[in-house]
Formats: C-alpha cells, sequence, structure tokens
C-alpha cells in the first residue's frame, strides 16, 4: 500500500486540535436557520406569562384573577393557592435556600412573580395580566445589606422559628433574621497578627456592583405535558439540562425517565440560565393543568429585573508587606447582597464561590476570608456572569489592592506584581486560602506583555501628560490599566464540587459509524462557544478521524450521556477531558483490531495521526477507517462488534488559566469620557484547540469586560425600585465603544489534563474587569487618587476629576 | 383589544395576506403568523436590532412597528437575502472571519450590513462601526463583525468591477 499523502497533509486533513477551523454551527445562524426556543412552534401551544410585583416588599392581601379570566383567550391564571396543594408554590434554590414560585403571601423584590396568565397568546395573556387585581400592603424596604444586618424588619418570616429563634441555614449559624450565612477560608488569628506587625499596611474599601449577564436571547421554555404517554418535555434555554431534568423530577414527582429535557440553540449564556426559575415551573404546572404545550419567554424587562443578577459585593480589605513590596498577608470582608431569596448558583458548598482564589497571583504566606450573605428586598441571583463562581469578584479584589498597595509604598505597580508573583518552581502551589494551583509561569507572560507594549515608554509618555495637563497643555489624562489574573475553572471534582448534591464531572459518547465517520454526544450545551466545532477537533486529533466527519451533540437529555452542562469555563476542562479520554479508548480498542488485521501483537503496531502503523514498517498500516469499517463487519476473534465509547470524567482538580493584560487609555477631565487607546491581552489557557476561537472568546469577554467596568449596573432606588429595566438604562456596549483589542497567549499546559487544556472562555472578563478599572484609577494617581468604585460612567469619572480639584 | 382588519404584506418577494390585529407588533406578524424566525426578539424597545428586517429599503426594527403600520410594504429578512444555494457574501465573510457566536444577533446584523453596504459600498472600519451601532452582539466584542464586513465589501466590489 503506497500513501501518496504526506504526513503534514494528513494531520492537515484531519483538521484537529491547533488549527482554526471555520465553525460548522455558522451556516445555520448566518441563514437565519437557528432553532432558538421561542422558534418552536407547537400544536395549540399557549402563552404563560407572569402577574409581577410593582413592590419591593409587600404584603399580599387579596388577589383577584375574575375580571382576568373574562378575557377572551385567556385560560387560567395560576396563584401560589393553586400551586399549594402540589407543593409547587416554593421551590429549592441552588444554594440550599428555597424560593417563593409565586408570591406566598408577600412579595420581596420588585417584579417578583406573584400570578401566571395562561392564554392563546401572548397578546391575551398581556391584557389578562392588566386586569389581575392584587391588593398590597406595602412594608418597609431594605436595599442596604449593611441596614438590613441591623434592622428589626424581618424579610423571611419563613426563616425564623416560631419562638422568635434563628434555624441555622443551608450553611451554618445564623446572626441576625436577615443573614444567611458565613463563610470563612484561611486561618484568622495568624493573619491578624502579621497584619498588626507589619511594615507597611494598606487598606481599601470597594463595592464590586451589582450587574446581569444579559444575553441577547432571554430565558424562556416550551414545557409539553404528553398525558397519553405521561411524558413530559421540556424545551428551554438551560446551560445544565441535565441538572434541570433531575431538578424538576426531584420537584414535580414525575420519574426522570418520563421527563425529556431539551436546551435547543441557545442565544448566549454568561451564567444567565444556569438556575431555575419560577417561569420553568409554572410553564410544567401549566401544561400539566390544560394538557397543552406551554410557552414562557420572559421580556427584557423581565429578564433585567428578575432573572439572574450577579456581583453586588461590599468588600474591605487589608494587605501588608514589608518595605522593600514582599506581601505578608492579606485579609478580606465581603458583605454580600443576595436579595429575597438565596437563588446564588454555586457550587453546594462554596456559599461564596470560590472567592478563596483572592490571594490571586501571589504567593502570600497568610490569609483570611469571610463573608457574610445577606437578604435585602432586590432580586435573587448571584450567579457568575462570564466566570467561574465569584472569581471576577477575587480578582478585582486582589488586583485592586495590588495598585492600593503600590501606592503606598510608592513603587510601579507592575514591579509589585513581579516580586510577588508565584515562581515556575512553586508549581503545583498551595495558596494559603486553600486551593492547589495546577501549574503557571507568571513571569514569563508578564514580561511578554510589558514588553509587548513597551510598559517603559507607556510610562515615560504618561509622566510627560501628567506635566503637560498642570502645565495646561492638555485636558486629557493618561491612564495605564495592569491586571494580572489566575482564573479557577473546570469545577470540579466531584470530592468537593456538588450542586444540590449532583456531582460535577462531566461526560462524552462516542459511536463510530461503519465508513468512518461518527457522532459524538456530550453533557455540556454549547450557547455560542462553538463546542460542535471544537470537540470535533479534539476527538479529530484523538481518533484519527477528520473532524468534519464527526457530528457533535449536545443539550438532549434522551440522547447525551448525564453531565452538569456549560458555565465557568468548565466545558473544556471536564467535558474536553471526558472527550479524549473517550476518544482513547476508541483508540485502545482500534489497536487491537489492527494488530488482527495487520497479523501482529497488538503491542507491535502504534498510533500514527488517522492509522496504526506497524513499528518499524509504516508502510504496512490500517487506517482508522479501515479499522472503523473491520470493526462492524468482521469477526474478530476474542473483539466484540461495534466501535463505541463513552467516558465519564471526574476531574482531579481545578484548571488555573492566567493572563496579562494592559490597557491604555486617555481620559477627558472635562468631559468624564474615557477613550481606550489600546488594549493588549496575553491568556495562558494551556494547549489551544481552535486559535480563532479562542481570540473570538477573548474578544467577547473584554468587551462585557469594558461593560461592566464602564456603565453597565443593576442600580435601585430606596424604594427597591429598579432604575436599570431597559436596554436605554442598562448599559451594553455597541460597535462604535469597543475599541480592538491585540491578542497574545503563552502556553502552559495543565498537567493533570488530558490534553493540557484549561479553558478559556471566561478570562478576559476576569481579567478584564480590573483591567480597565485600574486604567481609570491610574489616569488619577498623580492627583491623589487611590480608589474609587465602578462602573466608572462618564458621570462618575467626572466626579472623581471634580473631586480632586482637576476642574480649576 | 381590537378588532381584526386584512392586511397585505410582500416578504421576501411573497405577497402575503391575512387577517391580524393592527396592535400586532411586525416582528410577531413575521416569527408567528409567516414562520419566518430568522429576526429575532432581544428588547422590544429597538435598542438591540435581533429584529432588523429591510422595508422599502431602510433597516427598521420590526420590534417596534405595528403590523399596520407596515401594510403594503415590502420586507425582507435574512431568509431572503441568501439561501443554501445562493448565499449573499456577507453570510460567507461572518463564516471565514467569525463574526458570529450564540447567533443569535447574526440575522439581524447581517440584513442591517446588507443595507450599509448598499448605500455605501466601500466603507471605512469608522463608517461600519457608526453605520452597525444599532445592532447589539454579546458575545463577539465586533471586532470579527468589523473585519466580515470589511471582508464582505471587498469581495463585493472586486465582483462588481469583474463583471463590469
Amino acid at each position: 500500500m503506497k500513501d501518496e499523502v504526506t504526513r503534514e497533509e494528513r494531520v492537515d486533513n484531519l483538521k484537529g486540535m491547533g488549527c482554526s477551523r471555520k465553525r460548522v454551527e455558522d451556516a445555520r445562524f448566518t441563514q437565519g436557520k437557528g432553532n432558538y426556543v421561542d422558534d418552536l412552534k407547537l400544536d395549540g401551544m399557549l402563552f404563560g406569562d407572569f402577574v409581577r410585583s410593582p413592590y419591593a416588599h409587600a404584603r399580599i392581601k387579596s388577589i383577584d384573577t375574575a375580571a382576568a379570566l373574562e378575557v377572551p383567550g385567556v385560560l387560567a391564571v395560576l396563584t401560589a393557592a393553586d400551586l399549594e396543594p402540589l407543593g409547587l408554590h416554593w421551590m429549592p434554590t441552588l444554594a440550599g435556600d428555597k424560593q417563593m414560585v409565586l408570591a406566598d403571601g408577600k412579595v420581596l423584590f420588585q417584579g417578583q412573580e406573584v400570578a401566571f396568565v395562561v392564554a392563546e397568546d401572548r397578546f391575551a395573556a398581556a391584557d389578562g395580566i392588566e386586569l389581575v387585581e392584587v391588593d398590597y400592603e406595602d412594608l418597609p424596604v431594605l436595599v442596604d445589606p449593611f441596614e438590613a444586618l441591623t434592622s428589626d424588619v424581618v424579610l423571611r418570616e419563613d426563616l425564623v422559628a416560631e419562638d422568635g429563634t434563628l434555624p441555622d441555614g443551608a450553611h451554618g449559624p445564623r446572626k441576625h433574621a436577615n443573614h444567611i450565612f458565613t463563610w470563612e477560608a484561611g486561618d484568622k488569628a495568624p493573619t491578624a497578627e502579621v497584619i498588626a506587625n507589619a511594615e507597611v499596611v494598606a487598606e481599601e474599601s470597594m463595592y464590586y456592583h451589582r450587574t446581569h449577564p444579559c444575553p441577547l436571547e432571554t430565558c424562556g421554555c416550551v414545557a409539553s405535558m404528553d398525558k397519553v404517554n405521561g411524558k413530559l418535555t421540556l424545551w428551554g434555554t438551560f446551560q445544565a439540562p441535565h441538572a434541570i431534568r433531575t431538578i424538576v423530577s426531584l420537584i414535580s414527582g414525575l420519574e426522570e425517565h418520563n421527563i425529556r429535557v431539551i436546551s435547543p440553540d441557545i442565544g448566549g449564556g454568561f451564567g444567565n440560565k444556569v438556575g431555575a426559575y419560577p417561569g420553568y415551573v409554572c410553564s410544567v404546572v401549566a401544561s400539566i393543568v390544560t394538557g397543552k404545550p406551554v410557552k414562557w419567554i420572559e421580556d427584557r424587562m423581565d429578564n433585567l429585573m428578575t432573572t439572574a443578577f450577579a456581583r453586588d459585593y461590599h468588600m474591605t480589605g487589608k494587605i501588608s508587606a514589608t518595605k522593600e513590596g514582599k506581601i505578608t498577608g492579606l485579609q478580606c470582608h465581603v458583605t454580600a447582597d443576595h436579595g429575597g431569596f438565596d437563588a446564588c448558583a454555586d457550587p453546594t458548598k462554596f456559599p461564596a464561590g470560590f472567592m478563596n482564589i483572592c490571594t490571586g497571583s501571589y504567593d502570600i504566606p497568610t490569609a483570611y476570608l469571610e463573608v457574610d450573605g445577606v437578604y435585602t428586598n432586590k432580586a435573587p441571583g448571584g450567579v457568575s456572569y462570564r466566570c467561574s463562581f465569584r472569581v471576577t469578584e477575587a480578582v478585582y479584589f486582589i488586583e485592586r489592592m495590588i495598585e492600593v498597595l503600590a501606592i503606598k509604598l510608592d513603587m510601579d505597580a507592575a514591579e509589585l506584581r513581579r516580586i510577588n508573583f508565584i515562581r515556575k518552581e512553586q508549581f503545583p502551589y498551595t495558596a494559603a486560602l486553600g486551593w492547589e494551583y495546577d501549574s503557571g509561569d507568571y513571569h514569563t507572560a508578564w514580561d511578554k506583555a510589558l514588553k509587548a507594549v513597551d510598559y517603559d515608554g507607556l510610562r515615560a509618555e504618561q509622566a510627560q501628560r501628567v506635566a503637560d495637563f498642570k502645565a495646561g497643555k492638555t485636558r486629557k489624562l493618561m491612564g495605564i490599566g495592569l491586571s494580572f489574573f489566575t482564573e479557577i475553572v473546570g469545577a470540579g471534582p466531584v470530592k468537593n464540587c456538588d450542586i444540590l448534591g449532583l456531582g460535577m464531572f462531566d461526560s462524552c459518547e462516542i459511536r463510530i459509524h461503519p465508513t468512518g465517520s461518527a457522532i459524538a454526544r456530550l453533557g455540556t450545551i454549547s450557547q455560542g462557544q462553538g463546542h460542535a466545532t471544537t470537540f470535533a477537533q479534539i476527538l479529530a486529533s484523538e481518533i484519527g478521524l477528520p473532524a468534519d466527519s464527526i457530528t457533535i451533540e449536545e443539550g438532549d437529555t434522551d440522547t447525551a450521556p448525564y453531565g452538569l452542562g456549560t458555565y465557568g469555563s468548565r466545558s473544556t476542562p471536564v467535558a474536553g477531558a471526558a472527550t479524549a479520554m473517550a476518544g482513547r479508548k476508541i483508540r485502545a480498542k482500534a489497536q487491537m483490531i489492527a494488530a488482527y488485521l495487520l497479523e501482529v501483537h497488538d503491542d507491535d503496531v502504534e498510533f500514527d495521526v488517522d492509522r496504526f502503523v506497524v513499528k518499524g514498517a509504516p508502510e504496512r498500516f490500517k487506517t482508522m477507517k479501515d479499522i472503523a469499517f473491520a470493526a462492524y463487519n468482521q469477526a474478530i476473534p476474542g473483539i466484540e462488534p461495534g466501535l463505541e465509547a463513552v467516558s465519564y470524567y471526574d476531574p482531579p482538580n481545578m484548571t488555573y488559566p492566567f493572563g496579562a493584560y494592559v490597557c491604555v487609555m486617555d481620559i477627558d477631565v472635562d468631559t468624564g469620557v474615557p477613550e481606550i487607546r489600546r488594549f493588549y491581552a496575553l491568556d495562558d489557557c494551556g494547549t489551544r484547540i481552535n486559535p480563532m476561537i479562542i481570540e473570538g472568546q477573548v474578544h467577547g469577554g473584554l468587551t462585557e469586560a469594558l461593560a461592566v467596568a464602564l456603565g453597565q449596573e443593576i442600580a435601585y432606588d430606596d424604594m427597591g425600585n429598579c432604575k436599570t429595566g431597559t436596554l436605554m438604562d442598562f448599559f451594553l456596549p455597541t460597535a462604535w465603544e469597543v475599541p480592538n483589542y491585540e491578542t497574545d497567549f503563552t502556553v502552559t499546559p495543565s498537567p493533570h489534563h488530558p490534553i493540557g487544556a484549561k479553558g478559556v472562555g471566561e478570562s478576559p472578563h476576569v481579567g478584564g474587569v480590573p483591567c480597565f478599572s485600574n486604567a481609570v484609577q491610574d489616569a488619577f494617581r498623580p492627583f491623589g487618587n487611590t480608589h474609587t468604585n465602578m462602573p466608572h460612567d462618564h458621570w462618575r469619572i467626572w466626579k472623581t476629576a471634580n473631586a480632586l480639584g482637576l476642574h480649576g | 383589544m381590537s378588532k381584526k382588519q386584512q392586511y397585505a404584506l410582500t416578504v421576501n418577494g411573497k405577497q402575503e395576506e391575512f387577517l391580524a390585529e393592527p396592535r400586532e407588533l411586525l416582528i410577531y406578524t413575521l416569527r408567528e403568523r409567516l414562520n419566518i424566525t430568522g429576526p429575532h426578539i432581544g428588547c422590544e424597545t429597538s435598542h438591540c436590532g435581533a429584529c432588523t428586517v429591510t422595508i422599502d429599503g431602510k433597516s427598521v426594527k420590526a420590534c417596534t412597528m405595528f403590523v399596520a403600520q407596515a401594510d403594503g410594504k415590502d420586507i425582507t429578512t435574512i431568509e431572503g437575502i441568501g439561501g443554501p444555494d445562493d448565499l449573499h457574501p456577507l453570510q460567507t465573510a461572518f463564516k471565514e472571519h467569525h463574526g458570529l457566536q450564540c447567533g443569535y444577533c447574526t440575522p439581524g446584523m447581517i440584513t442591517r450590513a446588507a443595507k450599509l453596504l448598499e448605500e455605501n459600498p466601500t466603507p471605512t472600519e469608522e463608517e461600519i462601526r457608526f453605520g452597525m451601532a444599532g445592532n447589539i452582539c454579546r458575545c463577539t466584542g465586533y471586532q470579527n463583525i468589523v473585519k466580515s464586513i470589511q471582508a464582505a465589501a471587498t469581495e463585493m466590489s472586486a465582483a462588481k468591477e469583474a463583471a463590469e
């Protein structure tokens, strides 16, 4: 058998790992043929929508649905009283709390679901909503978590015993009726001692404001109960379809095999679509009651006001160092505003997510973190908006504390980072707050980044600019934003990561077809990340069949293997690993088949790109295509027919992607308008599967970081009215506001991941927010600024300039 | 509640006649009545552009137009811009330059870009960024969208030159 194709060409033909393969998803999306949940149309389908509370805190005295039921097209109006006999008027949250599905006697935030109107179309539902009469008695509103912790106003009477005592919450003792938990990591007394005796201590309080993931497609579902066969099908915008199936089974009592959950195309998730929302429960109940399919789709206001806020951390820190700048200790306290119900989407044992990664990329010997969760009259949520659990908060905290310490030491912030980085030879590195960082080479990345932007040149230019400003030659200041972040992604090892008891492994199942193509199914679900493209590339490299011959399917619980879904950058670290491992099982069987076909011992053949060759005789080989055909069609002694494999992968550790970012910004002190002149992003996500997709993820994550740092927030007034419920008030950057980004990389493979990949989708958001914020703060550093809170919108920047006396 | 009235629209070259309430928003007419699901709903306040269609030669956000206002008009959606056998250069360019991720904004984005390139076949980057500012993308950060539109413009200009 003469091979006319070179080895290099054979590698190229596979379109495996490392190549910028074009996306297979794009044909349908560019032609308007995507299939999102709101595109679904079923015979007799009804539409459900909510009556929502205009009050942030009120008792409900009565609900009158009679007039609504008179509206032509309105079929039913569900209230808590209807759900109570089914035990579905409350539901469990991912954080171990419970949440009202429909208001049970009171409401705790503006926009809360009060009644569910089911109608023949959305216009009739809207007419019905107008006519549901709810009699409210308003109650004192708590929007400030510090006030909530001292107030006599009790938000959650259901969590206070009859004798007035406070039963423990899901995460231990509670200090006050509005207190949810205290969570600690590290060593309290030794840290306090180190800080008390330190040569230099910097302190800062910062508020990481409330915001929202706001994917372009809102949340929604279609529930269809087939009463003949007793089967429920639930289509929806689910980032974790299998977990949703289990949760639906547990709360509805339907057996899990009678529930089919399907995540069709999802129009962006960013954490918004991880949780379980009242709309899902009400749709299911309405479908069971009416026997018809019921669709529920949020409008944008519902989305911004009720499902899945992010952040809202009030953080206070102390960082100590020697006079030379070597950090000796770090202390952090967080008051976490969780809203009316604790519905944070974190692994259950981590009520503050992975906030204890807040020692960042630095070798800090002693540290202590304490987080207090608090109930207020705001929407529940607390999701990971384009980050692993609370990692944006952690990285923002440490990257601000480093800057504040640099000011205190009168030192360059880049140099301060450099002398405190965990050194390459220290990995695997156990941090003071408990995590074991798997790998890293921070100094190399930092040096590469600073050289790429000519850091010293930038500082010289900045000094000149300050001189020019003081001389009245310019009204623009220049800020140099730095950030060096370490992410912690790929949740996670089942030994400590679960959600409501569901272990956070993931899975891949591969079936090779006789003619040498394949289908692989995973427990994850793409929301734009391009899984159908990249997972086929992993497999192509592992099993030697072209990526173009491999179909990837996700999101249908009847066909895909069980997995915990896509969020927290876990798809590549966990399901990607499962994919590689399943591929290796295929390869192991293929090796035996090849050896039989080539009439040699198993150990005498070796894998080479797309074939097994006889060792030392490369002209004797069987391609994977040959092997696939033989697997099905040739009787091979001792080997079962077929070529399939499944892998459930429980990762031994998280992965720790990192990166070095630099932002150069000009700020007009008279208008407060920041102009991003340059943004350089170096990411190390370990082995790179598809550079084109990695770059796209970096561009997108940085843009979401720009949004959060420079203007995007969910804000409330004192009455608990949400002031940012539309895209008029909630900042989403357009092409006009966004710069071009320079991307770069280093490669430090994860030592424990089968292909060394670490995940990248969220890194740019995690590292980007402090970088943009640091740029703003740095511009004002020469004039005495230490810290100002985000979001740095034009008005707030102007106020900073004004407070520093820069307006003359 | 209001009475239904007779409307006639031309959508992607096809004459459509039906009874509808005047208050029905055009995006629902397209998506639910005519099963044209390419244009999406992102905000219903004209901010995001996911519902962008072309009406009588102008880019319009279909989420804030009543069907009564669209009566008698000529409407083009992404489905009318190109399909499997006659892809528009923008559709090819968006794939080639990774100008999309979740795909939700893409139909509106391409529909708007097609109009932009009709109005200005050789736009600068600044003109593209300004001309596309009515369409929000949450995934891509726009860099590759701009690149895709530039590539399509180049491709279309070259094709036009070759034809002349």
